[in-house]
């Protein structure tokens, strides 16, 4: 007791006073400050997570539907060998029956173009149709085809069927003439006043001024009034016919060399469009003629054009062409790999775990081991594949480009995730379940198998489903392994056929020059977001279900 | 009342050293200089118990005194302990239980254990009980198990109030009813010996009152060791009473003459209330 009073202050804290008051409302404001801060980090997070959500979806709704024509073809039975289906020309029966859709087109290339409206891949769609039904041979029957790309673009709109002639910098240029006030249009014809040096060095003895180089003494004028660009040709500018149009001043006024004059020249076609109209439009350069926009706007007319779901997304294996170019290929490579993966990852990862945690001794190899193998877990996926590479492949002699392989690799990234998840998930059974266990006379293993696994199943399951995850949206190890490769098709589907992945697929999608690949590309995250999102309800589900029995 | 009459053989009070030998008359554990080692640190110093059979036996003491350590010696629960050492003698039925011959698994079907909160499987009322003699095959065929798991439910005072949810969670049950599922489950093994680890610190005054009087009823059947920190307690149920002091098993001897007349200066300062 005495202890006690000795110890107690003697003049007793004043807690009204301004200072004590001040480290309150400090308090307070700090309080409101971190709150702030989660809210604001929360904000930024789910906005950024929104744009990408609105970017992918708008660029990639597009890949949803494909453009479609209706195409009727006569399935002539002299055409068409009924045991030999393969064998007959179906480009040349596709293309007939295109183009008897349009009986007034006449000329090789105006038939060409046109049958360019058609995907290629309509010839093999026409071509299995018929292989699937061939009782319908010599009757007309009506095929949903997809158009080509170009026209596909075009039907959703992505791609226009004019673009701007000229680049900006090149209406920089443009502007400068304006600023300058040299352009004028001149019986109709935009004109540039442009002052330049008839250079007497440039008229050959010889053949007089008939023979000058008009050219070059136009674009000397042209380097000094555009100084800044030393590599300026005229021609940018200028019509082909300004050099002729000086030649013939020239010609008529043979005086005139050796003097510096003014003279208008002809623009070029895209600046006197833009001079005169305000704005210079060329046809997109990916349709060969304005009549193929005639050709298909009368399909449009028709109502033979459709935009039906795009369930060739699914089932179609890759292709060149994006019109027809699928995931199946991808979804069952990715999903030959993640099982391969969660075979082996899934018991490996339980027992070293289980041994670790249970039963292995604390000791300095064990030691080593833990540190190793969550450092494991921070290695880069690429050093796993460089890893699968070296060994699967080139010691082991397995298989390219194989699911098998893939799984393999994918195993081993996955491993360390859910090695440190059963871990956690073994640490966090209670140990009264242990010591009830063992009370009742269980052995170590009855332990471990009735009882501590089981509870730790929801936090196991949870760990390997992130884990798969991750693998399944792994690119960087299957690029190295070769399960890139293009396969065209699904009919060689198998652990040691070569395949690709949902991730490679994407990679090489994004990588391919043509326009649809951009919206297919994103159409393609989308499905694996879509797969990751199962999968992490799953888990989610799963976690649920097991922790009902508590 | 007292069922493992006792005798005392030498009684020697000096301080530090030694504890007291006592004897029982066909005694159904005996141990014989048991010290336990935590890596080490010594938290058990040569201790010598008999323990009487068909009777309750209670070890006091302040807290790390070493009673539960001693406890878990009988059913070799230690062992589970990596850094955990006990030498000394342990003998049941004068079988010494760390015979490399003797299975540690079977012997702790045989002492069966509660401990000090309850502790039931996240299963059914019936697997809780069920699940013992299932992994020991001590019944053949769903009758004979359906049977054992009534008997013992009803033996630890349990059946009547959960006869008719017995597919329901052990979990779901109040804390003093989950300790006495606790000792069904602990009984069904069908062992001679059970030892309980502070059974009733985590129970309401009425909960304990139901243990403490099944307790007394089970001691008619089996040998039981409890530890405890009620003093009351021990007195209530044990006959015998052993009191432990920082790892020396300072005097033993029945309940009674323990509590009414300690002869050890420590045993009297703890009973008395001068400390702990």
């Amino acid at each position: 007791m005495t202890d006690i009073s000795q110890t107690q202050p003697t003049a007793t804290h004043d807690w009204t006073s301004a200072t004590a008051r001040r480290r309150v409302r400090r308090r307070y404001a700090a309080d409101r400050r971190l709150q702030l801060y989660g809210i604001a980090a929360i904000g930024t997070a789910v906005a950024l997570l929104g744009v990408m959500f609105t970017t992918l979806i708008y660029a990639g709704y597009a890949a949803f539907t494909t453009t479609k024509v209706e195409l009727g073809v006569f399935l002539d039975p002299e055409k068409i060998d009924k045991d030999n289906i393969r064998s007959a020309n179906f480009r040349k029966i596709v293309r007939d029956a295109f183009l008897s859709h349009f009986p007034d087109v006449q000329g090789r290339t105006d038939k060409r173009n046109l049958s360019k409206i058609l995907s290629s891949g309509a010839v093999y769609i026409v071509r299995d149709y018929v292989v699937r039904n061939p009782d319908k041979i010599g009757e007309l029957v009506t095929i949903s085809v997809p158009v080509s790309d170009p026209f596909d673009q075009l039907y959703k709109r992505i791609i226009p069927r004019e673009i701007q002639a000229l680049s900006s910098d090149r209406i920089l240029l443009y502007r400068q003439l304006e600023h300058r006030d040299v352009l004028s249009v001149q019986r109709g014809v935009g004109v540039v006043k442009t002052t330049l040096f008839v250079d007497p060095a440039q008229v050959p003895k010889e053949g007089g001024v008939e023979a000058a180089d008009y050219q070059r003494m136009i674009n000397e004028a042209f380097r000094s009034f555009f100084l800044s660009e030393p590599s300026l040709s005229y021609r940018e500018i200028l019509s082909p016919s300004a050099a002729e149009a000086l030649k013939n001043k020239v010609v008529a006024n043979p005086e005139l060399v050796g003097k510096t004059i003014e003279v208008n020249l002809p623009l070029s076609a895209n600046y006197d469009n833009l001079l005169q109209k305000g704005e210079a439009k060329i046809r997109n350069p990916r349709f060969r003629s304005d009549k193929e926009f005639a050709w298909f706007d009368s399909l449009i007319q028709r109502g033979l054009i459709s935009t039906p779901f795009t369930w060739e997304l699914f089932f179609n294996a890759d292709s060149r062409f994006p019109e027809l170019a699928g995931l199946a290929g991808a979804l069952s490579g990715s999903f030959l790999a993640l099982l391969v993966c969660f075979l082996l990852s899934f018991p490996i990862g339980i027992a070293t775990a289980t041994y670790l945690e249970e039963f292995a001794p604390k000791n300095r190899i064990t030691d080593f081991i833990e540190v190793n193998i969550n450092n494991l877990a921070a290695v880069p996926s690429v050093v796993f594949g460089l890893l699968g590479l070296a060994l699967f492949l080139n010691t082991f002699g397995m298989p390219r480009s194989a699911p098998l392989v893939g799984g393999m690799v994918l195993a081993l990234m996955t491993l360390p995730t859910i090695i440190v998840a059963t871990r956690a998930a073994l640490k966090s059974v209670p140990p009264s379940i242990r010591e009830a266990a063992l009370g009742v006379g269980a052995s170590k293993h009855q332990v471990m198998l009735h009882h501590v696994l089981p509870l730790a199943m929801p936090g196991i399951l949870t760990g390997t489903i992130i884990g798969l995850a991750q693998a399944l949206g792994e690119t960087a190890p299957l690029l190295l392994i070769g399960m890139n490769a293009f396969i065209p098709s699904v009919e060689n589907i198998g652990l040691t056929q070569p395949a690709m992945a949902l991730p490679t697929q994407i990679f090489s999608w994004a990588d391919s020059p043509e326009r649809g690949f951009v919206s297919r590309t994103s159409a393609a995250i989308i499905v694996l977001l879509g797969f990751l999102v199962l999968m992490n309800l799953l888990a989610v589900y799963l976690r649920r279900r097991f922790e009902k029995k508590w | 009342m007292v069922k493992g009459s006792l005798t005392m053989d030498q009684q020697v009070v000096s301080p530090e050293t030694t504890t007291i030998r006592s004897v029982v008359e066909n005694p159904k554990i005996t141990s014989k200089d048991v010290c336990v080692f935590y890596g080490d640190k010594q938290a058990l110093f040569d201790v010598n118990i008999d323990i009487p059979r068909f009777a309750v036996t209670s070890l006091i003491g302040p807290s790390g005194c070493g009673k539960s350590t001693y406890l878990r010696c009988i059913n070799r629960m230690n062992d589970t302990i990596p850094i955990a050492r006990v030498t000394g003698e342990i003998k049941i039925d004068n079988q010494d239980i760390h015979d490399p011959d003797l299975d540690v698994v079977e012997l702790r079907a045989r002492v069966g254990m509660v401990f000090q909160k309850p502790n039931p499987f996240p299963k059914s009322i019936f697997e809780n009980v069920a699940y013992g003699p299932r992994i020991h095959g001590l019944v053949k065929g769903k009758t004979d198990l359906e049977e054992l798991v009534a008997t013992s439910l009803e033996r630890a005072g349990l059946w009547g109030e959960v006869k008719d949810r017995i597919h329901e969670p052990g979990t779901g049950l109040s804390g003093g009813q989950q300790q006495r599922l606790c000792i069904a489950r602990a009984i069904a093994t069908k062992p001679d010996i059970i030892l309980m680890d502070e059974p009733c610190s985590a129970l309401d005054p009425i909960a304990t009152a139901k243990v403490e009087e099944l307790m007394m009823e089970l001691c008619e059947n089996y040998t039981i060791v409890i530890v405890t920190h009620s003093m009351a307690q021990a007195q209530r149920v044990s006959q015998t009473t052993a009191f432990f002091h920082i790892g020396y098993m300072v005097e033993y001897g029945d309940t009674k003459q323990i509590f009414e007349d300690p002869q050890d200066k420590r045993t009297q300062d703890y009973i008395f209330g001068r400390f702990g």
